[in-house]
């Protein structure tokens, strides 16, 4: 096999490589549109019941993790965090899309600041006390 | 602040609530994880307020009443004593279900601010997520105000029963589910909502009524998990993320907490929520009580006491809930101060429902300024009192019962105790011979090795401390 047989046959190879690359990205191409539709046809619900459940795992070896003395500060905690339901009340009282979610909106506001509020300024009152003393 | 910067800081805020959790699993770390909560709680109420399109007068409604809210909160929780902290928690609670049925509620009136439709014209899918939400926090809500009345005594806490209770409980969970159903095959009418509403808060009312006060803790905690899946249910409705993972978080928390205490008692959960526990061998033990001679006990004085305290090596203090109620706590500690003087290491024993709520008697004691180390659960405890010379058990009973090893026919037996019995010498301080709260006679009272010191926990305990210090 001499040199010019060899750099025909490489040639040869590399023109059938780059056919294959085209066809490759042409067949991406016709995918591409049958992915995304199939993402947007995913529903956001079930991706929000993936976190959830995801978030449910999490919080079962979190809380598992938990010293059995701080399980009322623990108590303290979730309380305060659950008020995290402050997001949803702002939004409708912040939004003024009606009077009458507003005015709920605001009455959920200040339920949950007081708990918001009271929940950790309690848990920081127990915590405290579990100073290593002397 | 775009939708993308907004989602990243619930983000950040899930995450240090994460941490928040995370930080409890020692109480060197328990303070910094607390105030990643706090930050977490102010990013997320920063972001929110950051949305496009809120109207200064919105944003100033909201600062008023986080402004309002909080000030409430903070007045409270700084004047709140330990004692009562299980109240306090049922009523935090109560308040949590309550903001979730607003926040339906808002949901339902101005569904656009929720992207989830217009007026009258709702998805299906949030409206099936609404009810869910909706349902749950008025369950929550109603539960809670019962639970905090009988905590707070303001209400008795004897199991309250009735012919059919539990087919009413259940034809009102039915006609619950088949109402959500008519709800969204409707197209969500707003009476149709309120009519929910109504008997989620009655249902909520007739669960906790048939359960009695000592199960409290246990209700407590199945309702902080209600209160997570109440938010969890309205982070569904308005497609919020952060909503979703804290009420899942506080959801599993709450979950875990009841089955550790219904397991402290050796009961289902649904023995539990099913009722009448108190009611039921109250009545047993006040049948079978005259039919028993009385068996003679050996009592002693507080100075017999203080004297083979004295020369004792190991003392274990085994508290219970009867030692809050008698203010003992910090004499107690005097006591223990006393005895680690004169040498003997002081250790204390706490059963895991001791106390109205998981961890309360842990709480009543750092309050007391007993340092932490010293304090053990039961499982870390137990093999040490065949070692202890004393054990002086002060406001426990049942917890210590031998009977709930041996006597299969007890109302307790399996219930885990704390072995106090293999100790050399048991000190009971108790008022009278009365049974405990689960209506059994404690076989310990009889035993050779027990002495009975009768009067007021802390009154004995005093005494105990001037016969110490002399």
């Amino acid at each position: 096999m001499n040199a010019e047989e060899l750099a025909l046959r490489a040639q040869a190879m590399a023109e059938r490589a780059m056919a294959l690359a085209m066809e490759a990205r042409a067949a991406a191409g016709e995918a591409m549109p049958a992915i995304e539709h199939g993402a947007a046809a995913a529903e956001p619900f079930l991706l929000l019941l993936t976190i959830f459940l995801l978030a449910c795992f999490v919080g079962y070896h979190v809380v598992w993790s938990v010293t059995p003395a701080l399980h009322s500060p623990l108590m303290g905690v979730t309380n305060a965090i659950s008020s995290v339901i402050v997001v949803g009340a702002m939004l409708a009282t912040g939004l003024g899309e009606s009077w009458l979610a507003q005015a709920f909106g605001f009455l959920a506001v200040t339920l949950a600041a007081v708990n918001i509020f009271g929940g950790f300024l309690v848990t920081r009152r127990m915590l405290a006390m579990f100073q290593r003393k002397g | 602040m775009s939708h993308t910067l907004s989602t990243l800081a619930y983000l950040v805020s899930s995450v240090l609530f994460i941490l928040a959790l995370k930080g409890l699993s020692h109480p060197s770390t328990s303070r910094r994880g607390n105030l990643m909560g706090m930050i977490g709680m102010a990013i997320a109420i920063l972001a929110t307020l950051a949305t496009p399109g809120m109207r200064a007068g919105g944003i100033g409604l909201i600062i008023a009443g986080l402004a309002i809210g909080g000030g409430i909160g903070a007045v409270i929780a700084n004047r709140i004593q330990m004692t009562s902290l299980p109240q306090l928690v049922a009523a935090f609670h109560s308040l949590v279900g309550l903001a979730a049925v607003f926040v339906a509620a808002a949901a339902l009136y101005a569904p656009q601010s929720f992207g989830i439709g217009t007026p009258g014209n709702i998805h299906g899918q949030s409206l099936v997520e609404m009810s869910l939400g909706l349902a749950i926090g008025a369950i929550t809500f109603s539960g809670s105000v019962i639970a905090f009345a009988k905590l707070d005594g303001r209400m008795s806490g004897a199991p309250i029963l009735f012919k059919g209770q539990h087919l009413l409980n259940a034809a009102l969970g039915v006609l619950l589910l088949v109402l959500i159903g008519i709800f969204v095959a409707t197209g969500g009418p707003t009476g149709l909502f309120w009519l929910i509403a109504i008997l989620s808060f009655a249902l909520g009312f007739l669960l906790i009524i048939p359960i009695g006060g000592a199960d409290m803790p246990v209700v407590v905690s199945m309702l902080n998990s209600y209160s997570g899946w109440a938010a969890a249910g309205i982070g569904f409705t308005i497609g919020n993320l952060l909503l979703i993972v804290t009420g899942a978080l506080v959801g599993a928390s709450g979950a875990i907490l009841s089955y550790i205490m219904c397991k402290g008692m050796n009961r289902s959960i649904l023995n539990v929520l099913l009722g009448g526990f108190g009611a039921e061998a109250g009545g047993a033990a006040a049948a079978g009580g005259p039919a028993q001679p009385a068996r003679p006990v050996k009592s002693g004085s507080p100075e017999d006491a203080a004297y083979i305290m004295k020369n004792a090596g190991k003392v274990i203090i085994v508290p219970g809930y009867g030692m809050a109620v008698a203010q003992a706590q910090q004499v107690v500690r005097e006591m223990a101060d006393l005895l680690k003087k004169e040498g003997a290491t002081v250790e204390y024993a706490i059963h895991p429902v001791a106390g109205r709520m998981p961890g309360h008697m842990n709480v009543l004691l750092a309050e007391a300024n007993v340092p932490y180390d010293d304090v053990h659960e039961l499982e870390e405890i137990n093999p040490e009192f065949a070692e202890a010379d004393v054990a002086y058990v002060i406001g426990a009973n049942d917890v210590t019962n031998p009977a709930a090893k041996t006597d299969k026919t007890s109302p307790i037996y399996g219930m885990p105790i704390l072995d106090v019995d293999r100790a050399k010498t048991v000190f009971f301080v108790k008022r009278g011979m009365s049974s405990g709260y689960a209506g059994v006679e404690n076989e310990l009272f009889f035993r050779d090795n027990t002495m009975m010191l009768f009067g007021d926990a802390k009154k004995v305990t005093q005494q105990i401390v001037q016969a110490l210090q002399k």
